[in-house]
């Protein structure tokens, strides 16, 4: 017996390591619904290796970051002004479409109250480094340098700007491991926006994303975005997942999966946020934050839009520009960079030799009287004011009432034909005769004109000017 | 056969200082750890399968190599969420096994070392695939020519490791 062991006596350790460790693979790997109650003992050794393995990698990640730390803030400062510049205009812009998003949220948010949804608001987050892998092809597992002393616990969702990355596993105390989406054995609810069909997120063993056991729809595209659906109870509502790479067909079955391809980078992951509060009600900040913006975004507006008090501004244009001007005016903005914002009102070109019908010669709106006549005022066409390109006709008429049109810019409207008694004659552009009754002017508000109202002749209703409603540019 | 031990000198085994026993697995792990962070490459590299297979034929003591496997192998699994033993498992049967082929060959020549870091890359990879899909029943993609790329490369990789590692060996 002796020589039995002493001549088989490698291969018998080599059996007995074998079957340890084979028995503590039975023990680790449980069936569903069994209780983990050995999962102590096997963190405990996890925790040995990550203890040893953490504190260098994150000597060394320091190290790394302080290099890189002393180059970008010391020497690779060029162009910072210049950048610094352009993100403030992109952050302006930024407001104006947040502001503009808000009511859209708000509406959203009240149908949603409506159906009984519950939507998760993020309350808190802790920013974490990405100090390790497994390095492994098998798993997908990244080490953050984050643990239960920093408030972190099992199964909280872990994003970047970007989107979503994995949710926390194993979380020792001054480290935690983060299972990403794209290993086989995670799982997250997903909708693709535009179809809204759902599905469950895994990854292949090629560890990319895929949405497994769909039925075949033609409707699914490349590119379509794929958010978190809510519906794991890990992953709040709404956050990006990735994109529609291409849809692949079971080998059995007649279902497919729909690989995605994810929105954060997954294979080069510095920084990550593990949400470790939300909650159903908008938190105070984003509140206090979304009244700013949208504060911030009508101050912007407001100094893109002519303004009622601008002493440099030119005179308000209520009548005497050609159809022409009008139009040039309203291309001219549009043709800026910000063509996704709502186009100012048109701004006619001063006129070189400034007569009696030209723009600047139009009294204030405030000065005029209904019926009266005021002095170089120009009597406006109906197609003028329109913005249709059309001469204007020549008519005696007293000058009609018209709004504020520094704020409240001609609307596009149906051209109207002139009267016949107005046509008559007509050929060029001819004011209106001007008031001798205008040498008291009283300020009145604007109302519209009665049918049968104290006109001296009989002229169309006059033409106020929609509140605030830019043109839409000019065909 | 060239490649094979021809004298004693060639079988004898290596003794290294115990500190190298400890920090070399240490910083393999650590390395394998984050250089597969900064690489997206780097994850076909298996830095604690290249030092188990030195151990193995520079010690050429079966026992001892299926120990040092062991103990490598779960300190990988450790920093996987698979369960521990099967990084485990797969190394100390590859250590054993290039332990007991190292009393046979010359594992001093670099065309040796390549050829068995190669066939030993190769050999973890099935043992992996037959622990993970069949023992585990987890997914576990195959595909021929992305291993046998794996293995040339740890082979080349292992050939400049165990060099520089010789570097530690104590001077008889």
């Amino acid at each position: 017996m002796e020589s039995f062991f002493s001549r088989y006596r490698n291969a018998l350790v080599l059996m007995t390591v074998l079957l340890a460790q084979v028995i503590g693979l039975a023990i680790q790997v449980r069936r569903p619904g069994q209780d983990a109650s050995d999962k102590g003992g096997v963190l405990l050794i996890r925790s040995w290796v990550v203890d040893l393995v953490s504190p260098p990698e994150r000597l060394l990640h320091a190290t790394g970051l302080g290099i890189r730390g002393v180059w970008m803030n010391y020497f690779d400062l060029i162009h910072v002004r210049q950048q610094n510049k352009s993100l403030q205009t992109q952050l302006d812009q930024l407001r104006l479409e947040e502001a503009s998003l808000a009511e859209d949220a708000r509406q959203g948010q009240r149908l949603q109250a409506l159906m009984g949804f519950q939507e998760k608001y993020i309350y808190k987050t802790v920013a974490a480094q990405v100090i390790g892998t497994a390095g492994t092809e098998q798993s997908h597992v990244l080490l953050i340098d984050k643990g239960s002393k920093d408030g972190i616990k099992a199964d909280l969702p872990v994003i970047t700007p970007d989107g979503i990355v994995g949710k926390t596993r194993d979380v020792f105390d001054h480290a935690s491991q983060v299972l990403e989406i794209s290993d086989p054995t995670s799982g997250a609810g997903v909708i693709m926006t535009n179809t809204r069909i759902q599905g469950v997120l895994h990854g292949n063993s090629w560890g990319q994303p895929e949405i497994v056991n769909l039925s075949p729809d033609d409707r699914i595209k490349a590119g379509e975005p794929v958010v978190t659906s809510g519906g794991d109870s890990i992953y709040p509502r709404g956050l990006a997942v990735g994109t529609v790479d291409r849809t692949v067909s079971q080998p059995e079955g007649t279902l497919v999966n729909v690989l995605i391809k994810p929105a954060a980078n997954l294979e080069r992951l510095e920084e990550v946020l593990i949400i470790t509060n939300t909650g159903s009600q908008m938190p105070s900040g984003m509140q206090q934050d979304l009244s700013d913006s949208q504060q911030k975004a009508s101050d912007i507006l407001a100094e893109r839009l002519p303004s009622r008090a601008d002493p440099n501004a030119p005179p308000p244009v209520v009548s005497g520009q050609t159809g022409t001007a009008a139009v040039q005016g309203a291309a001219a903005p549009s043709s800026g960079p910000d063509n996704s914002l709502p186009t100012p009102p048109p701004k006619p070109p001063p006129a070189i030799h400034a007569d009696r019908y030209s723009t600047s010669s139009v009294q204030p709106a405030a000065e005029m009287v209904p019926g009266q006549r005021a002095s170089g005022v120009d009597a406006p066409s109906t197609s003028e004011t329109s913005g249709h390109v059309e001469a204007p006709a020549t008519v005696k008429r007293p000058a009609p009432t018209v709004a504020d049109s520094s704020v409240a810019p001609a609307k596009k409207t149906p051209a109207r034909p002139a009267p016949a008694e107005e046509k008559s004659g007509a050929t060029g552009a001819s004011p209106a005769p001007e008031n001798p009754n205008a040498q008291n002017p009283k300020p009145v508000k604007p109302k519209p004109a009665q049918p049968n109202s104290a006109q001296p002749d009989k002229s169309p209703p006059p033409i106020t000017a929609p509140p605030s409603t830019p043109p839409q540019g000019t065909n | 056969m060239a490649l094979m031990a021809s004298s004693r000198h060639e079988v004898g085994t290596k003794s290294y200082p115990i500190l190298i026993y400890v920090l070399v697995p240490l910083l393999a792990l650590g390395l394998q750890s984050l250089l597969s962070l900064h690489f997206g490459f780097f994850p076909m590299i298996d830095l604690p399968l290249l030092i188990t297979i030195y151990y193995a034929i520079s010690k050429r003591e079966p026992m001892s190599a299926t120990v040092v496997g062991a103990v490598i192998g779960i300190a990988q699994d450790g920093l996987t969420h698979h369960p521990l033993g099967i990084f485990g498992i797969a190394k100390s049967v590859i250590g054993y096994v290039a332990a007991s082929l190292g009393v046979r060959v010359d594992t001093e020549n670099h065309a040796t070392r390549l050829l068995l870091t190669f066939s030993f890359t190769l050999g973890q990879a099935g043992i992996l695939f037959v622990l993970q899909r069949h023992l585990l029943g987890q997914a576990f993609a195959w595909h021929w020519v992305h291993e046998v790329i794996r293995a040339a490369l740890n082979a080349l990789l292992g050939v400049i490791l165990f060099a520089l590692l010789d570097l530690t060996r104590r001077r008889e």
